[in-house]
This record gives structure tokens, C-alpha cells and sequence, in this order.
């Protein structure tokens, strides 16, 4: 009678359930809080083995914004003669690309979860989640990087003379940094959930992010766009945060809190349908990849 | 030891065959559009039905149970669906239908190493690795020292991994598996990899696991370390559940369970591979000294072992195998038919035309208990023709055999009357 009794009490309490296919919202996201010891290693793996075997190391962090924007500050500044509201050139560029670049690698290598660990995913369970949001996050360290550079040559200009207007908006530095991050991140996952079965996504996600440039004021301030085009740039989410950096740190760009506001609504929609997308692959990716 | 940690209730797994889609996404859209408006999927031929795929069911119904402590082995010829258990008890994919239960962690040895990553070095990859395979940082630090001492890698501890030994390599990934800790702990054909020495240690730390009151799933093909390793096992065939004993039947079940029948096995012609031609085998027989076809022979007397073929064309340089094991798998002999010098120069080439080729074992040879007999037709370097690796299953009685007034169990293949002489001085 004891017996049977411990058994019982024992049978009632199951640690894993592995059933055919989950609730559409049961995202486990209490798995992928156990997981944060995984997550900081992924983050420090991608940190580490990047620049392994290179001559310059983490030097690249600062050598591939500043040929960027030196190669855009000749062709869109001088040559095109494209207007930047007023700002230098170098800082203009600069401040575009480095929030840019942080935007899409996130977008780009998040996009990439399952087709690149299709071998580690094919053997071990983890909860997935743990890869794209390390991909953010070793991004993020890139992009602080990045960023002091940038701050760095903000100095440099105003022990030059130049005026600049860095304004309270800076304080809204960590929410748009949040908001790179969840487009980035959202976009990724949706195009990564999609990949297991249309490889044609890989390579619209190669070009895509770079025409997406253009359709953000990365190389133009939106001022200097036609008023009735105006809007069509600002359906773009990305346009919002580009325009509200820029104007935080140099004081020039044409941003109010409705399109923050908007940019915020589509990065939750896009979280949320990339994430159950995303749940729902993760079961059963590994028979079709 | 009674409570199960495992439940597998009719767990069943689908594959499609085949591509899945069409695989591109505009041609999935060409395909949906034509569908929306009512006309057939322009990318289909005509005549072509509209099939999701051929279904492969690589586990049907499948349910066990596991106890606490109990190391239960899984046995299956390839594509017995053995992969696909393990593959859903670690979650790494979802049944198509029913469910597992389970108390406890899982961890799987279904490939050690996974997730080391190259350029690392070997103290940086047991933390990946261990997180990985679900450890917490600290239980890493914890056990540090003990995986080093397990690895046997500690001067190279800080070196990138791609430095290493494959030996090395594998020696640092199993130190870190071991050292998991899982209530259960999932092992597939782990043991083909590492020297002898460290594949005892390996045996031994799955001993230690199972005394610890854990429980461990063993896949192998290796029949003696299944039935060294494990209490009970369960058998598969094509995606069923066949039968769980206790080792030693489910081994002797698998074994005889496959093409092998009493005394004789007979190819039938869809049987044979085409790239065996033009050898054709016919049948392979266990003749006892009467010349009846036997399925037990006696120790203590001669039988006959018998290869029918046909040539569809002249052959040169062809020999015919005898492959005899145990039911563990140990090897007791090879032989073939030309071995003999005169049947060398003899047979060396041999016209088309229908052949026997047969040999006799002698009395008091073999020792009591189940053999397996395979048998290979092959140009020596030039070519294999056929082979069947599991032909024949058949017994040894020991009766009337040296030593049989006592009625213990001998050890050892082979059981000879030995000319012993007992001399007082």
C-alpha cells in the first residue's frame, strides 16, 4: 500500500512532456531565462572566434565603420553633394552607419539560426531562442564599440569649433538601441523561421538589408526629401530610429514621438509573430532542413 | 528501483519523402496561385497526382517504459527507427504522434562534442559544451578539476581545440558529457571512438552511473557490450516495437529475428543485389553427418556447412567465405574455399554453371551455445561480389562433450577433447 502510493505521488510529477506540437504561445520562455549561462557563452564564442587568426583582431570593430564612412562622406558628400542637415559630413555618415550596421548584422545573423546550427541543433536541445538573442548581444558589444568611436570623433569636432547640440533625447539612447534590436531580431527570426523551407531567403536577405538602406535616412536626412515622400519613409520603422540618433547626439533630424511610437508598435508585431513563427520551426526544423 | 522515469506512450514519427515543397518559394506561390484560381499546379507533370510526399513511418505506436536505475539497451538493424527514439527523448525533434514523459534531466551522448567550437581553447569549450549540454556556470566550475583529471588534457587545457588529437578531442568532449550528471543519460555508439584504454573508462563511467541509481539508454550495434552493459533491452524493427527481455533473449531474438532461418537460408531471386551478378547466391545449409538440414548440431560431432551459387558467366579468381561468430559478435574463424593450394590453382577461374562449395567442421570443436554464420563471395582485391554478414543462426548442443559431468557453464568458443595425461612422480 506505501508502495504504491510513492509511486503514485512519484508518476505525478513529470519534469519534460514531449508531445507532437506545442501551443502556438507556450514560448518557454522560463527555459530560455535557465539558459542565460549558455546564452553569455554563445555571446563570448562569437566575440572570441571572430577575430582569431587576424592580424588587426577586434581592431575591425573600428576599421569597418570608418572606411564605411569615409567611403560614403567622398561619394554621397562630395561627390553626389546629398545634403546632411546641416551637420559635418564625417559625423552625419558616422552616426548613420553605426546605427545602421548594429541593425542590420543583427537582422542578417539572426537570420542565418537555423540553416548555420542545423548540425548543433540536430543533436542537442537548448532552448533555440538562446541563439539569435546572443547574436544581439555580441552585436551590441560591437556596436558600444562602435559607438565610443563615434563619440570619440564628436569630441574631436567640438574641440574643433563645431556646433553641435546633443540634447535630452539622449536619454532615450537605451529604447532605440531596444528597438534595433527587436526589428533586427523579429525581421531575423521571422526570415530564419522561413529559411528551413525557402532557401531563396538567404539571398533576399543579403541584398534586401542593403536596399533597405537606402529607403532609411542613412545617407540623406529625411528633410531632404520631398514632403509628400516624407511618409513613405517613415513607414519605414528603422527610419524613425535612425533620424531620433542623430538628432540626440548632433541636434539636426526630423523625429517626433508618434513615429518613435509607431516604430515601437511594429517591433512588438514583429517580435511576437518571429517568435511564435519561430517556436513552431524549432520542432520539427530538423526534418526538413 | 520500481518508479519509472521514462514513459513513451504510442510515440510515432512521419517522415516525408522526398523534397518537401517544391523548395523554392516562388515555386510554392506558382503552385498556391494555380490552386486559388482552380487549375492544376502548372509545375506538376500531367498525369502527375497532387501527393504530399511519400510518408515514411520511421516509428509506429512505439511505448516502453523505463525504470529508475535501469540501463536498457536498444537494438535494431539500420532504419529500425533506434535514432529516432533517441532523437525525440532529446528533443532534438517532435513525434508526428504520442508523447514521452520524463522525470529528470536527459543527456545525450547521441555525438559528443557538439558545439566545440575550433578556434577555442579546451577550458573555453568545457564551459560552451557544458552549457550546451544544459549545465549551470557554476555546476561547470564546480567540476572543473574533475573533467580535467577525466580528459587527461591538462597541459593543453589552453590550447585552441583544433590543435588537439582527434583521440584528445574526444577524451576532453566525453570528460564533459560524463560529467552531466543527468538523472538520464542517453548513449549511442559512443564507444566506437577513443583507443581500448579510454573506452574502458567510458564503460566503467556508465557502470558508475547506472550503480548511482541513474538510468542510462545504450544503442549499439555491438551485441557484447549490450549485453555486458544492460539488464533488459528493446528491440526495433521498421519503426515497431518488437520485443523487450532481458538482454540475452532480446540479443538472441535480434539476431535470429532478421533473415536467418532453421538450418538453411535461401536467397530468393528479388533478394539478391543487382551489382552481385553475375554471382547468384542460392542457399547456404548446415548439414548435420546424415546430410539432413539441422538448425542444432552436436559438439562431439562433424557437420557440414554448404554454399550453393550459380555463375551467369565465367569468374575469375573467385572465392567463397564462411564468416563463423558468436552471438556476441566474437569472430571464430574465416575460411575460405580455395584456402586449400590445390583448389587454388584448380578453381582459379571458373566457367558459368551451378556450384557447391561446402567444408566440414570438425567433432568436438565448437562449445556449446549460438553461432551466427555469414558467408561472402569476393575476387581477391578485385571485387565483392556478395556478402551476408548474418546468414545462418544456429546452436551447439554440448551433450556427450569433455567435461559434461559437471553441469557448469564453460567458458571459452571453443571446447576440444584435449589428450591430457595424468602422471603421478
Amino acid at each position: 500500500m506505501a508502495k504504491s502510493d510513492r509511486v503514485q505521488k512519484g508518476s505525478s510529477k513529470w519534469d519534460i512532456v514531449i508531445g507532437p506540437q506545442r501551443n502556438l504561445f507556450d514560448l518557454r520562455l522560463r527555459e530560455l531565462w535557465h539558459a542565460r549561462d549558455l546564452i553569455m557563452l554563445f555571446v563570448r564564442r562569437d566575440f572570441v572566434s571572430v577575430y582569431k587568426q587576424t592580424i588587426l583582431g577586434p581592431l575591425w570593430y573600428l576599421i569597418q565603420p570608418l572606411l564605411t564612412t569615409i567611403t560614403f562622406t567622398v561619394i554621397f558628400g562630395n561627390i553626389a553633394k546629398l545634403p546632411t542637415d546641416g551637420l559635418p559630413q564625417f559625423l552625419f555618415y558616422m552616426s548613420g552607419t553605426v546605427t545602421w550596421t548594429y541593425f542590420a548584422s543583427c537582422l542578417t545573423k539572426t537570420s542565418e539560426t537555423f540553416v548555420s546550427n542545423a548540425n548543433l541543433f540536430g543533436k542537442v536541445y537548448f532552448p533555440r531562442l538562446a541563439v539569435p538573442i546572443s547574436i544581439l548581444i555580441s552585436n551590441l558589444i560591437a556596436f558600444a564599440i562602435q559607438f565610443a568611436f563615434f563619440l570619440a570623433f564628436m569630441g574631436y569636432f567640438v574641440l574643433q569649433g563645431t556646433q553641435l547640440h546633443p540634447n535630452w533625447w539622449m536619454l532615450l539612447t537605451p529604447v532605440l538601441l531596444l528597438m534595433m534590436a527587436g526589428l533586427g531580431l523579429g525581421f531575423g527570426i521571422i526570415v530564419s523561421s522561413l529559411t528551413t523551407k525557402y532557401r531563396d531567403l538567404r539571398f533576399l536577405v543579403q541584398f534586401g538589408v542593403q536596399l533597405l538602406m537606402y529607403v532609411t535616412p542613412v545617407i540623406y536626412p529625411i528633410s531632404s526629401i520631398p514632403h509628400q515622400f516624407q511618409v513613405l519613409i517613415q513607414f519605414n520603422p528603422m527610419s524613425s530610429v535612425v533620424e531620433a540618433f542623430r538628432y540626440a547626439y548632433l541636434g539636426a533630424g526630423t523625429v517626433n514621438l508618434v513615429q518613435l511610437g509607431y516604430s515601437f508598435g511594429i517591433m512588438l508585431v514583429v517580435i511576437i509573430i518571429g517568435v511564435v513563427m519561430f517556436n513552431r520551426v524549432e520542432a520539427t526544423f530538423m526534418d526538413t532542413v | 528501483m520500481s518508479d519509472p522515469v521514462i514513459i513513451a506512450e504510442n510515440i510515432s514519427k512521419a517522415y516525408r519523402l522526398g523534397q518537401i515543397g517544391s523548395g523554392t518559394l516562388t515555386n510554392d506561390l506558382k503552385g498556391w496561385w494555380a490552386k486559388a484560381r482552380g487549375k492544376p499546379n502548372p509545375l506538376l507533370k500531367i498525369g502527375q497526382e497532387e501527393l504530399d510526399g511519400e510518408i515514411l513511418w520511421a516509428l509506429r505506436e512505439v511505448s516502453f517504459s523505463v525504470e529508475q536505475g535501469m540501463v536498457l539497451g536498444i537494438i535494431g538493424r539500420n532504419g529500425a527507427g533506434k535514432s529516432t527514439v533517441l532523437k525525440i527523448l532529446s528533443r532534438v525533434t517532435a513525434p508526428t504522434s504520442g508523447q514521452i514523459k520524463v522525470k529528470g534531466r536527459i543527456a545525450s551522448l547521441l555525438e559528443v562534442g557538439t558545439g566545440f567550437h575550433p578556434e577555442l581553447t579546451g577550458r573555453e569549450n568545457i564551459y560552451l559544451n557544458g552549457a550546451i549540454l544544459g549545465m549551470k556556470r557554476v555546476e561547470i566550475d564546480r567540476k572543473f578539476d574533475e573533467i580535467l583529471d577525466f580528459s587527461e588534457v591538462e597541459q593543453f587545457i589552453d590550447t585552441p581545440v583544433k590543435r588537439y588529437s582527434s583521440g584528445m578531442y574526444v577524451r576532453l568532449a566525453f570528460a564533459v558529457a560524463a560529467h552531466l550528471e543527468p538523472e538520464i543519460l542517453v548513449v549511442d555508439e559512443v564507444l566506437a571512438v577513443g583507443d581500448v584504454e579510454f573506452q574502458k573508462k567510458c564503460l566503467g563511467k556508465m557502470g558508475d552511473v547506472a550503480r548511482e541509481g541513474r538510468t542510462v539508454l545504450f544503442v549499439s550495434h555491438n551485441m557484447s557490450a549490450i549485453l555486458r552493459l544492460t539488464q533488459e533491452s528493446i528491440v526495433l524493427e521498421k519503426g515497431h516495437l518488437v520485443i523487450r527481455a532481458p538482454s540475452a533473449e532480446a540479443v538472441d531474438y535480434y539476431l535470429s529475428g532478421g533473415n536467418a532461418k532453421a538450418g538453411e537460408r535461401i536467397w530468393d531471386a528479388d533478394e539478391v543485389p543487382a551489382d552481385a551478378a553475375p554471382f547468384r547466391p542460392i542457399a547456404l545449409r548446415l548439414l548435420d553427418k546424415a546430410g539432413k538440414i539441422v538448425d542444432t548440431v552436436r559438439s562431439t560431432e562433424a557437420f557440414k556447412i554448404e554454399m550453393e551459387y550459380a555463375l551467369a558467366g565465367p569468374l575469375t579468381g573467385l572465392r567463397i567465405g564462411i564468416y563463423l561468430s558468436t552471438a556476441r559478435g566474437e569472430v571464430v574463424l574465416t575460411s575460405f574455399d580455395t584456402d586449400d593450394q590445390k583448389h587454388f590453382e584448380k578453381h582459379g577461374s571458373r566457367p558459368a554453371g551451378h556450384y557447391i562449395s561446402g567444408c566440414v567442421l570438425p567433432p568436438d570443436f565448437l562449445n556449446g551455445g549460438c553461432y551466427t554464420l555469414g558467408v561472402n563471395a569476393s575476387s581477391y582485391r578485385v571485387r565483392r561480389y556478395f556478402m551476408d554478414e548474418q546468414a545462418l543462426i544456429f546452436n551447439v548442443d554440448t551433450s556427450g562433450a569433455p567435461g559434461m559431468q559437471w553441469a557448469e557453464p564453460r567458458p571459452g568458443v571453443l571446447r576440444p577433447r584435449l589428450e591430457w595425461k595424468i602422471e603421478s612422480k
